[in-house]
C-alpha cells in the first residue's frame, strides 16, 4: 500500500538512495558526490539547502545580456514613411519597408534561438536547480509561445518573471502574469477593449492558470472576466493599462458584483478552494509522480493536504514544496523512478549526473526540439502534456542518440566521428564504482546500473548487463566505462527518474 | 561477438526467450490492434464502406509558395502589369504556361509538365485560390494556422486529431509517419505522434558501431525484450520496454523497406527521395494512414524566376515519379496526395526581381482517386485587399473533403466545424 502520510519522513530512512530521488525530483540529479553531500545532511537541511537557494551565488544575468530594442515599436518617422508608400503605391518604398521588417523578424528569431540557449545552459550550471526547475514548471504552467509573439525579448522578460517569482508566492504571480507583455499578447489580451473584449485570456486564466476546467466557473464569468480585463495592455517593454479601453461598469464573477478590474477579477478566482487544489495537482504531477491518471483518487489526500497548506500560507509556495519534500508520500517506493525524464530534464541531468561535457548547445537545443520540448515554444497555451506523451518510437531513439552524443561526442548525423571526444574525466564515477563493489569486480556491473538507473533494475535486466560488461575484458574503466555508459543510457529504464 | 566467451549470440537470444514471458514480446501496437478488432466499437475506421487501406500523403512547401507563378491567370493583363519580370507567358509562346483552360486563360507553370501531365489524365484537381480570413502574413503563424486547421493557430493538429478521433485514445504506432527534422504539428494530437525521421538510416541507435563492435547485439537484446518478466504490466517501466519493442521494429521494418530499389526510377532531389521512401512504405503494406513530405525554399524575396522555376521541376519531377511508382505497385487507387503552402505571394513582384509574403495560393490533390480539373474559382485579379488576392476557397474545405470523402472520418468533429465538401473525389 502506498504511504499517504505528509508527516516527515523518518530521520533514519533519509539515506542516500533517498537523497537521490529528492535530488532528482526537486533539482536535476547529481553526481555520487553531491548526493553523498546531501544525504548527510539530514532531511530538514537537505530539503531547505535546495529549497532556500537565496544563499547560494546566482549566475549572473547581465543587462545587456540580450538587446531589448530588438523589437522596438517603428518610430513614427518610419512608421509615416510607410503609410505614404502604401498612399502612394511606392513600390520601390514599399519594398523597403518591407526589407527592413523582414530583417528584423530574422534577427529576432536568432536572438530567440540564442536565449533558448542561454536557459539551457543555465539548467545545467546552476547552483540553484529548484529555481530554474520550478521557472519551467511556471513556464509550462502559463504556457507562452515564441512563435505566436515573435518578440524575443518579451519572451525573456517572462522568463526572468518565472524565475524571480520561482518559488515565492503564487497569487503575485498570477497578479503580475498579468501585466506580462508576452502573455498579454499570446491572449490577445493587447486588443481586448470596452465594448469589443477578447476573451481569450479571461477563459485561460479560469480554465488553465488558476481554477482548471470547468471549476467553479461558467461562460458568463468568462465573459464578464474579459470585461474586466479590458484595457490591461503594454507598450514596448511595460504594461500599461489603458483606462479609456477599460470596461468599468459593474460584472458579476463568481457571484460576486461590482466595477471589478483584472486584479479584482484575479483576486475573485484566487479566493476559490479550487484554486488550491488546481495548483498543487499539478505540483504533484510534476514533482511526485506523472503516471497516467496522476493524480489519482488515492493521493487525493495528499494533494488536499497540500492545498491546505497552500491556503494556510496564503498562497506561498515554499512551506508547500518543504511539506512535499518531507514527506513520507514522496518517498514511497511507488513514487521513485515513476516519472519519466521530460526531454530538459533528460538533457541536464545526464550532464549533471554523469559528469559528461555539455558538449555543443546548439546540438542540444535541436534535440530538446527533436524530443518534444523546445523551450519558448510549447505546443499550445496547455504547455507540455508531460508524461507518456513525450515518448514515442521516434523521441525514443533521439532520446538514445542524445545520450551517445553527450557520453562519447558523436553526433546521430556525422559519420566521421573523432574517437579523442569520448575521452572525459571519468574519475569520479569510477570512484563511485569501486566504493559499491568494495573490491569485488563481479559486482562491477550492478554497480554502474544503479548508478545510473532511477529504478532498481531487474533481475532480468542484470543479468543481460552483467553478460555484456564480461565481454568487455576488464574492469569499468576508461574507454570500457565510457561504452557500458552508452548502453545503460539506451536502456529503456533511463528514461526514468 | 567473440566468440570463446560464453555469452554468443545464440546464447543470449536463447537467454532472451526464457527470461521474456511471451505476452511481453507481443509488441504494444498489435496488442492494441488485437484488442481493437475484438471491441464492439465501432471504430470511425471501420465505417461501412471506407476501405481501411486509404492513405493520404501532405506535401508542404514551405516559405509561402509564390501562387500566381505557380498557376499562371495568363489571360489576365492585370498580372502582367503586377508581373513585369516575373510574368510567365502564355502557352505557345517562349517558356509559355502549360495550358489548362483556354476559356478563362489559365495555364501551369513550364517547369511543371508532369502535373500537366496528371492533369490531362484526369488525376490533377487544382483548387484555386485557397486561403482563410483575415490572412497572417508571419511563416510560423500561418503554418501553425494550416496545420491546426484553427484561425488562433493553437491546439492539436488537424491530422493528429483524425487519427485520435479513429484510435480510441491507442494509435497504432506509425499511424503517421512523417519524413523531416521534425515531427509536423499537424501530426500532434493528444494522443497521436508520428514516426519522424529526416534520414531512415538515423531511425535507430548510433551507438551500434561505437568500440568495442559489439554493443549491437546486448542492445537488440536488451530493447527487444518487451516488458521483463517482473515488472509491473501497467508502469512506466513496463510502457518504455513495449515503446522500445515497437520502436526497433518499426525501425526495422521502414529501414528494411526504404533499401529496396524502387520499382520506377526517382530523381536524385530531396523531395523526390522523400517520396520515394513514401512509396516504399507503402509498398512493403505498412498500415501508416497518413505520410508527410515537404520541400522549403519557397521564400523567394529576390531574384526568384530561376529558383522558383527549380523549385516547381523538383515538385512536378518527385510527384510525377511518386505517382507512376504507384501505379506500378498497383496501389496508385489507395492513396490520394495533397500539396499546400502556408501562403501565396503578393500580386506585385518587388523591385529585386522577387515577391513579398501574400495570401491565397492554388492546393493541388493528385491520384488516381481524384476527380481532375479547376476547381473553385480563381481569385479576382482586379479586386484585392491591399495588394493581396482575396481567397475564394477557405483551405478547411479541402481538408474537410478529404476526410469525409477520402479517409470516411467526420470532418466536423475533427476540424471543429462545418465547411463545404469539394468535388474532387471520384466516387
Amino acid at each position: 500500500m502506498t504511504n499517504l502520510s505528509m508527516s516527515p519522513l523518518d530521520r533514519s530512512r533519509f539515506d542516500e538512495a533517498a537523497a537521490r530521488h529528492l535530488l532528482n525530483r526537486a533539482a536535476f540529479g547529481g553526481t555520487s558526490r553531491q548526493i553523498e553531500r546531501l544525504a548527510s545532511m539530514g532531511l530538514n537541511d537537505a530539503v531547505d539547502y535546495l529549497l532556500n537557494y537565496e544563499g547560494v551565488p546566482e549566475l549572473a544575468i547581465s543587462e545587456s545580456e540580450f538587446d531589448r530594442d530588438i523589437r522596438k515599436p517603428p518610430t513614427t518617422a518610419e512608421r509615416e514613411m510607410a503609410q505614404l508608400a502604401r498612399r502612394n503605391n511606392d513600390e520601390a518604398m514599399l519594398e523597403q519597408v518591407q526589407k527592413l521588417r523582414n530583417e528584423r523578424d530574422g534577427k529576432d528569431r536568432e536572438q530567440a534561438r540564442e536565449i533558448q540557449k542561454w536557459w539551457l545552459k543555465r539548467l545545467i550550471e546552476s547552483g540553484r536547480p529548484l529555481e530554474e526547475k520550478m521557472t519551467l514548471f511556471w513556464h509550462g504552467h502559463f504556457a507562452t509561445g515564441y512563435r505566436t509573439i515573435e518578440d524575443s525579448y518579451h519572451m525573456f522578460l517572462q522568463n526572468q518573471l518565472f524565475r524571480s517569482h520561482a518559488t515565492g508566492n503564487f497569487a503575485d504571480l498570477v497578479l503580475r502574469i498579468l501585466r506580462d507583455c508576452a502573455m498579454l499578447k499570446y491572449l490577445d489580451n493587447d486588443e481586448s477593449r470596452r465594448g469589443r473584449p477578447n476573451e481569450n485570456l479571461a477563459r485561460e486564466l479560469m480554465e488553465l492558470f488558476v481554477l482548471g476546467e470547468g471549476n467553479a466557473y461558467t461562460e458568463e464569468d468568462i465573459k464578464a472576466g474579459a470585461r474586466a480585463l479590458t484595457g490591461y495592455t503594454f507598450d514596448d517593454d511595460s504594461f500599461r493599462f489603458n483606462e479609456s479601453g477599460h470596461d468599468d461598469d459593474p460584472k458579476t464573477i463568481l457571484g460576486q458584483t461590482g466595477a471589478w478590474d483584472g486584479d479584482d477579477f484575479a483576486r475573485i478566482i484566487l479566493s476559490r478552494k479550487e484554486c488550491s487544489e488546481f495548483i498543487c495537482g499539478k505540483l504533484y504531477r510534476f514533482f511526485v509522480n506523472d503516471s497516467p491518471g496522476m493524480p489519482s483518487k488515492q493521493v487525493g489526500p495528499v494533494v488536499k493536504a497540500l492545498a491546505a497548506e497552500l491556503r494556510k500560507q496564503q498562497y506561498e509556495l515554499k512551506p508547500v514544496l518543504r511539506m512535499l519534500f518531507r514527506s513520507q508520500h514522496f518517498y514511497d517506493t511507488a513514487n521513485r523512478g515513476s516519472a519519466i525524464k521530460s526531454p530538459v530534464q533528460l538533457t541536464v541531468q545526464t550532464i549533471r549526473e554523469l559528469g559528461v561535457p555539455p558538449r555543443d548547445l546548439s546540438t542540444l537545443n535541436s534535440a530538446t526540439d527533436l524530443m518534444g520540448q523546445s523551450l519558448f515554444m510549447p505546443p499550445s497555451v496547455k504547455g507540455w502534456e508531460c508524461g507518456r506523451s513525450w515518448i514515442n518510437t521516434s523521441t525514443l531513439f533521439v532520446r538514445q542518440n542524445l545520450a551517445v552524443y553527450l557520453i562519447t561526442g558523436k553526433r546521430p548525423d556525422a559519420f566521421d566521428w573523432d574517437e579523442s571526444l569520448a575521452e572525459w574525466p571519468t574519475a569520479e564515477l569510477e570512484a563511485a564504482i569501486a566504493k559499491r563493489t568494495g573490491s569485488d569486480a563481479s559486482k562491477e556491473s550492478d554497480a554502474l546500473l544503479d548508478l545510473v538507473l532511477a529504478v532498481d533494475a531487474s533481475p532480468a535486466r542484470r543479468a543481460q548487463f552483467t553478460a555484456f560488461t564480461s565481454t568487455l575484458g576488464g574492469t569499468l574503466k576508461g574507454q570500457r566505462l565510457v561504452s557500458a555508459l552508452c548502453l545503460a543510457t539506451a536502456l529503456p529504464e533511463y528514461q526514468l527518474c | 561477438m567473440d566468440p570463446t566467451t560464453p555469452f554468443s549470440r545464440r546464447i543470449f537470444l536463447q537467454q532472451g526467450v526464457t527470461l521474456a514471458s511471451l505476452v511481453s514480446t507481443i509488441p504494444w501496437f498489435l496488442q492494441h490492434s488485437a484488442l481493437g478488432m475484438l471491441s464492439a466499437d465501432s471504430r470511425v475506421s471501420s465505417q461501412a464502406g471506407v476501405p481501411e487501406d486509404r492513405i493520404l500523403v501532405v506535401v508542404q512547401l514551405s516559405g509561402g509558395n509564390d501562387g500566381l507563378n505557380t498557376v499562371i491567370p495568363y489571360g489576365s493583363d492585370d498580372y502582367y502589369r503586377a508581373r513585369t519580370q516575373l510574368g510567365i507567358a502564355a502557352p505557345g509562346k517562349e517558356n509559355g504556361a502549360l495550358e489548362l483552360d483556354r476559356t478563362i486563360g489559365i495555364g501551369l507553370h513550364p517547369n511543371l509538365n508532369g502535373f500537366k501531365d496528371l492533369y490531362d489524365d484526369g488525376r490533377l484537381a487544382v483548387v484555386q485560390g485557397t486561403g482563410y480570413p483575415n490572412p497572417n502574413r508571419s511563416h510560423f503563424a500561418s503554418m501553425d494556422i494550416w496545420h491546426t486547421a484553427n484561425r488562433s493557430g493553437r491546439g492539436d493538429g488537424w491530422i493528429g486529431r483524425y487519427v485520435d478521433c479513429t484510435c480510441k485514445g491507442s494509435p497504432a504506432a506509425d499511424a503517421e509517419v512523417a519524413i523531416g527534422r521534425s515531427a509536423p504539428l499537424a501530426m500532434i494530437g493528444t494522443f497521436a505522434k508520428p514516426v519522424a525521421f529526416e534520414d531512415a538510416r538515423l531511425f535507430q541507435w548510433m551507438g551500434k558501431d561505437l568500440p568495442p563492435h559489439s554493443m549491437a547485439a546486448p542492445y537488440d537484446q536488451m530493447n527487444r525484450a518487451g516488458a521483463l518478466d517482473g515488472v509491473e504490466p501497467g508502469s512506466q517501466a513496463a510502457f518504455l520496454m513495449r515503446t522500445a519493442l515497437d520502436a526497433q521494429l518499426s525501425s526495422d521494418r521502414i529501414r528494411a523497406a526504404i533499401a529496396r530499389t524502387p520499382l520506377v526510377p526517382y530523381p536524385g532531389t530531396r523531395l523526390a527521395t522523400q517520396m520515394r521512401s513514401i512509396g516504399a512504405m507503402i509498398r512493403d503494406g505498412l498500415k501508416t494512414r497518413v505520410y508527410y513530405a515537404s520541400q522549403t525554399g519557397y521564400d523567394t524575396h529576390s531574384n526568384q524566376a530561376g529558383s522558383h522555376g527549380n523549385l516547381m521541376r523538383e515538385l512536378s519531377e518527385a510527384v510525377s515519379a511518386f505517382q507512376a511508382d504507384l501505379k506500378a505497385q498497383g496501389n496508385d487507387t489507395r492513396v490520394v496526395t495533397m500539396v499546400f503552402s502556408e501562403f501565396g505571394r503578393r500580386v506585385r513582384q518587388n523591385a529585386s526581381g522577387g515577391t513579398d509574403h501574400g495570401t491565397a495560393a492554388p492546393m493541388f490533390v493528385v491520384g488516381s482517386p481524384i476527380k481532375g480539373g479547376l476547381h473553385g474559382a480563381h481569385p479576382s485579379m482586379t479586386d484585392l485587399d491591399n495588394g493581396d488576392l482575396k481567397f475564394t476557397t477557405d483551405f478547411r474545405s479541402v481538408y474537410a473533403t478529404i476526410l469525409d470523402k477520402w479517409m470516411g472520418a467526420p470532418s466536423n468533429a475533427i476540424l471543429g466545424g462545418s465547411y463545404p465538401n469539394l468535388k474532387f473525389i471520384r466516387g
